[in-house]
């Protein structure tokens, strides 16, 4: 029995759902929901490798590292973001983030 | 009989998606941190197993080394509350578990009902025959420091306006803090800090 593109596929579908889980499951904690974002690019990185293996083509590769940097750029800004809110209010309740009426 | 292959790929997949879930479900924010790392590790691990060697390395690096880590700093840094965040949690399960249960449902429709098309293959920009006997980093290299260097340098832009924007952010310059001021070191003149006293002798200050 070997392992097909079917089954990375499959993986990432169900690692994605969990990360979009995660963000309803801890709607009023920002760290968990960053987290929870970082899986559903990570699931998104398998499938790309995953069709890069399957078809040949080393793009899929290339894309995924693109996907990283900004990945790791946005959880960087996300972070400092996080960190300044918590020093001016001295906690990181989602639900009263409404400063700005969105 | 099934092969090392499968196995490899059924433990990392299936621990993957185990710490994932724990990601989503843990109370405490520092468990959910640790199990961010082991999911990493063996999306790494599968990584490996579909031939993405330097990717692997990177995921390690980056996301263990750097992004993971930069969690778990802010996670020890801001004393929250955590059982305050987990105070009004509940409302929410219902209409997620409904979301993820639809989103579910239609990725796995997709899974089931498709098919690559026949002349998929040689629509690839750059199939893996262009680069035998090359390592999967030395293919990558050869890529990405020639078509892909305008979108490469793209990359490292981005990183950059996010340091900044990092530090930026998180600067502060705190009140009471002993500091040096170079220029008003260099500006200083002899006669502001020294007095000469003309002491008559035998008399003493």
């Amino acid at each position: 029995m070997t392992i097909g593109l079917d089954h990375y596929l499959i993986v990432a579908a169900f690692l994605f759902t969990i990360g979009g889980i995660g963000i309803f499951l801890n709607r009023r904690n920002v760290i968990v929901i960053l987290m929870a974002i970082e899986l559903m690019l990570l699931a998104v990185n398998i499938n790309f490798v995953a069709f890069s293996q399957y078809l040949g083509d080393l793009v899929g590769q290339i894309f995924t590292l693109f996907i990283l940097t900004v990945a790791a750029a946005e959880s960087a800004i996300g972070l400092a973001i996080l960190v300044v809110y918590f020093r001016n209010r001295g906690d990181i309740e989602v639900d009263d983030i409404t400063l700005m009426k969105g | 009989m099934i092969d090392t292959t499968a196995i490899l790929f059924y433990v990392f997949s299936g621990i993957l998606l185990g710490s994932a879930m724990m990601v989503v479900t843990a109370r405490n924010t520092v468990h959910s941190v640790l199990f961010l790392i082991l999911a990493f590790f063996n999306a790494a691990g599968l990584f490996v197993l579909a031939q993405a060697e330097f990717l692997a390395m990177i995921l390690v690096i980056v996301y263990v080394g750097a992004v993971a880590v930069l969690f778990l700093f802010v996670v020890m840094m801001l004393d929250v509350q955590l059982s305050q965040l987990r105070r009004s949690a509940k409302g929410y399960t219902l209409i997620g578990s409904l979301v993820g249960s639809v989103l579910a449902i239609e990725l796995i429709f997709l899974m089931l009902n498709w098919k690559i098309s026949s002349n998929a293959p040689d629509l690839t920009t750059t199939p893996l025959s262009l680069y035998q006997g090359m390592s999967n980093t030395e293919a990558l290299g050869n890529l990405l420091y020639t078509h892909y260097a305008l979108a490469f340098q793209g990359a490292g832009l981005i990183l950059l306006i996010a340091m900044i924007g990092a530090i930026a952010l998180t600067l502060r310059h705190r009140e009471g803090v002993r500091k040096q001021i170079v220029g008003d070191q260099l500006s200083r003149q002899a006669k502001e800090s020294l007095r000469l006293v003309d002491i008559p002798s035998r008399s003493g200050t």
